[in-house]
């Protein structure tokens, strides 16, 4: 139960307007884009300044309040849903200014709240480049993306969040303010606490501003598509392009059952009868492009590639894309629920994570398709299904547990981009050692004494 | 059984497609509302969620659910933008009209959805009434426009253009030509072509005698239904609905009719999805009409371009005078519902007098949203303001749009910014390079 003087306090501290106590409202952050039961939250919070977030959590603190942030909600593992009814939503959506862009020094200041699409194409209008390319980049935020340590199309040459943070202040749990890194290249003062708050799932502190590195942008690019008669030749032409040290910025594979679903739904004239097809797009200085294409096509041929297309043009770039861009949202309209995973693998083990996704599926009478980033193994398993349908939806959440085991037999990582949260909880340990859960919890204990910030999240506290 | 019982029933037929939702949010990118006021109960993905919690009896609260509901401008672009592919706006009309037989229809929305727009005569008789004495309460705002300080309770401190002396009908009366060419349309002039842009509509008319079309236009054609329908008023809905059918359905007995015409993107998209979607409403008779209806009924524009093929035949005459700058709004009736983009654009290029420049998010809603405006003028002004800057920000001193409530919010925003911006129909800047 809040007490109707904390209300007061806050809402004297972020205007009345700020402080949302309505049930309707309250009941639109009960959850995010995992498939998870939703939890309504008790209070939600905007502030409008980024100082406003000490005194926020300071209050919610000494009242005891479960503390959870959320940017634009639009994270894959629940890491924005409250752990219980007596919790504060804290609200980053309304902070969203670009304080700075460097172009002499490359680097840019922000705010947690601003937008990954907009900020990208205000650097790029600056003649920079941002590369984290989440799936959901139109709407998620930068302080978002840096407490799930987002990834994308480009991780496999360019990294992922963790790579282009150079600098972050965050509030702890006193409310204090905490400041980490530079605006400089190189900078050891102090502990890498930035690096700590990367990934950090809201369980440490909330970010109130962040640097973050531009690079230059490429000033050329190539793509080229190739379908294979058997994934193991897709995989095979993934791992000679890159021992023949070419590093495309783009490496994606749809796996025969997507192409089945994105035709069906667009009728674009797929390779259905393709058992993978693989997207790549090398970028750089005109001539280093140029000479990589050449490469990348010797080896396709080399792997037994069915069908090699190179576009003419953006337009027809585009079109071949589109097959990519609408891999998800094909497999989202098959059925009314879709359960998007992000288990990863080795890259040299994507034709025995693929054959295993396969025989899982069937196993367990499911409709998957599966497509992904296939340069750094991170792949999308996609389930469809209905969660109304308890029956089928517990067949869906024995095929998880499973996929989680092979990824993990074959060397793999759980999540490649999409966080832990409590989805994946359960299985942190297995992954890592009993050491870790418990040196994690000590530290937690530390730094969130009440155990307040998402405390059900990753390793639990 | 309780009514809310009995809400959350009628609510749980949509099961099926707020189930589609997967809650991604990438609605947020594009939801005109949420832009300004960045909370979830403004996106679609948190008016789904309610819905769903309501339909579950997990919230109790009906009337918090409907004024989140009706904060929505029904323009689409979540639907058109949704991975999932979520029947958003049919889930969100079916919704509005559960919880207005639950809770009630507010007694001003009664009286215009079921009396005044059901009697075309009654409307324009207060029309007409009103014209003469506008003069008296009138304060100019703009070069075209005025506020109504006495009326500020109906329609806000709002800036509008004059009522014309007579409408589209009471000029013409019952329409019928011939055309050289044998084609024939049934022109829907639409509330605001008749009544309001009575010169946008004179210029359809002289747009399709030119090109030999010849014209049916029924002097009581009554309103298309979008306002009653976004209120969740099935029943006003109906009763106008079954008026326009019973004339258009005599229309076509006697044949020859191949197309029905209209100015509006919105008032096209009702006839051609929602008359449809709700036909179970009707008679078998009507349900023919309906089909038939749907069938034949295209924007002006593209049956020009289209059917007419006049961007290609017709070049207009470069005229004496400096070139006026124009740029184009797509209506979200016209563009996301109805995928009519190109047409409109290609008309103003055809009257070498204008120049049209493209403005940035040129498809992003206007903030009318019809009644919208009336019940959320504040909201839909901020909304107005971001395509007002845009306009601006191109340098033109002229705006088109396809759709005479865009044309009534665009030209609201631009007065009460004080530019100096034309708005016009596209139809009405091709119409100028035509003979009278």
């Amino acid at each position: 139960m809040i007490s109707p003087n904390l209300v007061k306090d806050l809402s004297a501290l972020l205007g009345a307007e700020n402080v949302f106590t309505s049930e309707a409202d309250r009941q639109c952050y009960s959850y995010d884009s995992a498939v998870l039961p939703p939890k309504v939250p008790a209070l939600v919070l905007r502030p409008t300044q980024t100082e406003q977030i000490g005194e926020i959590i300071r209050l919610c603190y000494e009242a005891g309040l479960a503390i959870t942030v959320r940017g634009a909600g639009s994270n894959l593992s629940g890491g924005t849903v409250p752990d219980t009814v007596d919790s504060a939503v804290i609200l980053t959506n309304s902070l969203q200014k670009i304080l700075e862009i460097n172009t002499e020094d490359l680097y840019a200041v922000v705010q947690p709240g601003v937008v990954t699409a907009q900020f990208a194409a205000a650097v790029e209008a600056q003649g920079l480049f941002y590369p984290p390319d989440p799936g959901s980049m139109s709407v998620s935020t930068l302080a978002g993306n840096i407490a799930e340590n987002a990834g994308g199309l480009r991780g496999l040459k360019y990294g992922v969040t963790k790579d282009y943070v150079m600098g972050l202040e965050f509030y702890d749990y006193e409310g204090n303010l905490v400041k980490t890194g530079s605006r400089t290249v190189k900078c050891v003062t102090g502990f890498n606490l930035a690096g700590l708050m990367v990934g950090s799932e809201g369980t440490m502190g909330v970010i109130s501003k962040a640097i973050l590195k531009l690079v230059p942008p490429p000033r050329a690019s190539r793509a080229i598509t190739a379908e294979f008669a058997d994934v193991q030749d897709a995989a095979d032409a993934v791992a000679a392009m890159i021992a023949a040290h070419v590093v495309p910025c783009t490496l994606e594979l749809l796996d025969q059952a997507t192409l089945k679903y994105v035709e069906a739904d667009q009728k674009i004239g797929l390779p259905v009868e393709a058992a993978a097809m693989l997207l790549i797009e090398v970028d750089g200085h005109p001539g280093q492009v140029a000479d990589e294409a050449a490469i990348v096509e010797e080896v396709l041929k080399k792997c037994n590639a069915t069908g090699i297309h190179i576009p003419k043009d953006a337009d027809e770039k585009n079109k071949l894309w589109a097959a990519r861009r609408n891999a998800l949202p094909a497999l989202a309209r098959a059925r009314p629920t879709c359960v998007l995973e992000d288990a990863t693998v080795p890259r040299s083990k994507i034709p025995a994570m693929i054959k295993n996704l396969n025989e899982i599926a069937a196993k367990y009478k499911l409709d998957m398709g599966t497509f992904g980033h296939a340069g750094d193994g991170n792949l999308h398993p996609t389930i469809l299904c209905d969660k109304r349908d308890k029956e089928e939806f517990a067949r869906v959440e024995a095929a998880v547990d499973e996929i989680f085991d092979v990824a993990l037999k074959l060397g793999g990582t759980l999540s490649g981009e999409h966080g832990i949260g409590t989805a994946k909880a359960k299985w942190m340990e297995k992954e890592t050692s009993k050491g870790t859960i418990l040196f994690s919890q000590r530290m937690r204990r530390a730094i969130d004494p009440k155990g307040l910030f998402n405390a059900c999240k990753i390793t639990g506290i | 059984m309780s009514d809310i019982t009995r809400l959350a029933q009628t609510l749980m037929k949509l099961d099926d497609r707020l189930a589609d939702c997967m809650r991604c949010g990438l609605c947020q990118a594009v939801c005109p509302v949420f832009g300004v006021t960045y909370r979830e109960a403004d996106v679609s993905r948190g008016k789904l969620a309610l819905l769903d919690n309501l339909a579950h009896k997990m919230i109790e609260d009906a009337d918090a659910v409907e004024e989140k509901l009706n904060r929505c401008l029904l323009c689409g672009s979540c639907q058109a933008n949704c991975p999932s592919g979520v029947s958003i706006l049919e889930i969100f009309m079916e919704a509005r009209q559960a919880l207005v037989d639950y809770r009630g229809l507010n007694p001003v929305k009664k009286f215009v959805f079921r009396e005044l727009l059901t009697h075309p005569q009654l409307f324009s008789a207060m029309m007409r009434s009103a014209a003469p004495f506008q003069g008296l309460v009138m304060r100019q705002k703009g070069a075209k426009t005025y506020d109504m300080p006495l009326f500020k309770k109906l329609i806000g401190s709002r800036h509008i253009a004059k009522l014309p002396s007579k409408s589209l009908h009471a000029k013409y009366g019952n329409l019928h030509t011939e055309g050289q060419t044998g084609i024939k349309v049934l022109f829907f002039a639409g509330c605001m072509a008749d009544k309001y842009y009575t010169q946008l509509g004179e210029a359809c008319l002289k747009v399709l005698k030119h090109h030999g079309v010849g014209v049916v236009m029924p002097s009581n054609l009554t309103c298309c239904g979008i306002p009653a329908l976004a209120s969740g008023d099935r029943t006003g809905f109906v009763l106008e609905t079954r008026k326009n059918l019973d004339v258009i359905g005599r229309e076509l007995v006697g044949g020859g009719i191949q197309y029905i015409l209209t100015p509006c993107g919105s008032c096209t998209a009702t006839l051609k999805e929602w008359w449809p979607h709700f036909a179970a409403e009707f008679s078998p008779e009507h349900q023919k009409t309906i089909a038939t209806v749907a069938e034949r009924v295209m924007d002006i524009n593209a049956f020009l371009v289209d059917v007419l093929h006049v961007d290609e035949t017709d070049k207009g005459v470069r005229g004496p005078g400096k070139v006026t700058r124009v740029t184009f709004h797509d209506s979200c009736h016209l563009k996301k519902s109805l995928g009519v983009s190109e047409q409109p654009r290609k008309h103003i290029r055809q009257n070498p007098n204008y120049e049209l420049v493209e403005m940035a998010e040129a498809d992003r809603c206007c903030g009318c949203g019809g009644s919208f405006t009336l019940f959320h003028y504040d909201l839909s002004k901020e909304i107005g303001q971001r395509k007002r800057d845009n306009i601006v920000r191109t340098g033109a001193t002229a705006v088109a749009t396809g759709c005479p409530a865009c044309m009534l919010q665009l030209s609201d925003m631009l007065s009460q910014n004080k530019d100096e911006v034309l708005v016009k129909h596209p139809i009405e800047i091709y119409a100028e390079t035509l003979p009278d």
